[in-house]
């Protein structure tokens, strides 16, 4: 077991989110949509869990690197 | 006729709002320029006569806020309003309350902002008026009338929104089994991205050449063409590099085409300047696309190639003025669209501009609205720069785009030159053999 944290490969913002807390997610599924210069950016989960935290929600910006979710394998 | 205008608000941002304040000052006409907050360090700003604040970064907040433009208009005293691209050049509410508050729109009128605004009317128009079109339907309200009209048209299919643009919402389909699969998803996200929910099927064209004609029209039958420009290499729909004229197809065949779509243009009394976007597939047959009905972000690439002032010439026209001589068409002309993104994954790079040196060299135009010490921000579209390398011959002009990428310094943020000046050293590019799947089929090249 291990806590993974999802970060923002963009600055930007959050558009859409498509799990909630405690959902199961497998590797490759689509967590969130981020905004960024007109372009529609998918976050995959970088491995399969359980969704611990999400630390933003939809029209929140984000800065590169920032924490996005937490992912417990 | 509205006469000769004293003071114009330009109702855009980066290089097209630079580009419209130089073409003011050329006509001795005073320029407004309005700025986001994000955007209050460009360096156009100070090159406007005056200028007026938007409150907000975001698009929706500024650019595209139809009353609060309307204000600085009214505030300003501004006796015309020109759009640029993007955001609100094509909307017909936008022109309708321009004209509502008293000044004119540099554009169409709203009619042709409509008419044209809707795919399925536009192809229905241009049929009706003799221009060629791929096979296609008209609304397919549900998946059954989709179905049927797929089968009929055959696949590969394009699922596409009449009311859309920039590639939004438009997918390409295999077969049947994929075309139940993806409407009502797709029915869904052009539901969300635009006013306008209704989708239609158009002949899926295997690797076709992307071909526009520029033309002029003066609202009373009077039209002409500026000859053409090839956009083939694309990415997401978004086009990278455009050139004119179009290599390797025969001038009298370009020729027809650009007389036609000028003959198009003159039929319906066009008023403004438009482009006629064509698609010519393998076997060079041309079928209509879509008609822009404001300036194009690759307008340069004609100005280059004619030595017509297309921005001046569409504010004259707006006030009332005659379409210029049909100018010859003078050498070779190509445009490198700069993006700030990471080269290796396309995805979007923001961040300050800790240096940008523009190198001024003969034959190269380049056209950009950022300047060193600004912030690229994610608020809006990625283009940074806008390179044209001009010459005797199209060797000449690739030549000249190369030399002038190498030479124009970006620091800070990542941008896709390192790409452009692969593909311009390319031996297929350089045999002229093109077509939208271009960039798509090179490995090295992201979003594959």
């Amino acid at each position: 077991m291990a806590n993974i944290d999802v970060e923002s490969e963009v600055q930007g913002n959050v558009w859409k989110v498509e799990v909630a807390v405690g959902d199961q997610v497998a590797q490759g599924d689509v967590l969130m949509i981020l905004e960024s210069m007109k372009m529609e950016i998918p976050v995959e989960a970088p491995a399969a869990g359980r969704i611990l935290e999400l630390r933003v929600k939809p029209e929140d910006s984000v800065a590169e690197d920032e924490v996005l979710a937490v992912i417990e394998t | 006729m509205p006469g000769p205008f004293r003071k114009l608000l330009v109702a855009n941002r980066g290089a097209i709002a630079r580009r419209v304040i130089r073409a003011c000052d050329k006509l001795g006409i005073r320029s407004v320029a309005v700025y986001s907050e994000a955007d209050a360090g460009a360096p156009y700003l100070a090159e406007a006569s005056e200028t007026l604040a938007l409150s907000g970064s975001t698009a929706g907040e500024t650019y595209l806020n139809i009353p609060a433009l309307v204000d600085c208009v009214k505030r300003s005293g501004a006796d015309a309003v020109h759009p640029g691209y993007g955001f609100l050049s094509e909307s017909a509410a936008f022109a309708v309350a321009i004209e509502d508050a008293g000044a004119v729109f540099v554009g169409p009128s709203p009619r042709f902002l409509e008419m044209m605004g809707d795919k399925i009317n536009a192809r229905a128009l241009m049929t009706e008026l003799g221009l060629p079109v791929f096979a296609g339907s008209g609304a397919v309200a549900d998946l059954d009338a989709a179905l049927q009209a797929a089968e009929r048209i055959g696949y590969p299919i394009m699922l596409k929104p009449a009311g859309g643009g920039g590639g939004i919402g438009m997918r390409a389909l295999r077969d049947a089994d994929e075309l139940s699969r993806t409407f009502s998803q797709a029915r869904k996200l052009v539901t969300a991205a635009f006013d306008d929910d209704t989708l239609f099927l158009e002949a899926c064209i295997a690797s076709p050449r992307h071909v526009e004609i520029q033309v002029l029209g003066d609202g009373k039958g009077g039209a002409m063409h500026l000859y053409e420009r090839d956009c083939s290499l694309q990415r997401r729909h978004q086009k990278v590099i455009e050139e004119a004229p179009a290599p390797g197809i025969s001038r009298q065949e370009l020729d027809l085409l650009a007389t036609k779509a000028a003959a198009v243009a003159g039929a319906m009394n066009y008023d403004s300047a438009g482009t006629v976007e064509m698609l010519r597939d393998a076997d060079g047959k041309f079928g209509f696309l879509e008609m822009n009905t404001r300036i194009q972000v690759e307008h340069g690439v004609t100005e280059a190639v004619t030595g017509i002032d297309l921005v001046a010439t569409q504010i004259e026209l707006a006030a009332g003025g005659r379409l210029p001589e049909q100018p010859p068409l003078d050498g070779f002309a190509m445009e490198a669209r700069v993006y700030s993104e990471d080269p290796r994954t396309g995805l979007p790079s923001t961040g300050l501009l800790s240096h940008l040196r523009v190198p001024d060299m003969f034959g190269v135009r380049i056209d950009t609205g950022y300047a060193q010490g600004q912030a690229v921000t994610p608020f809006y579209d990625p283009l940074l720069a806008k390179v044209i390398g001009w010459g005797t011959t199209r060797e000449q002009a690739v030549g000249r785009l190369l030399v002038a990428l190498k030479g124009l310094e970006i620091r800070g943020v990542q941008t896709n030159i390192p790409l452009l000046e692969v593909v311009l050293q390319d031996d297929e590019f350089l045999a002229a053999d093109l077509d939208t799947g271009f960039l798509d089929r090179r490995r090295w090249l992201p979003f594959k």
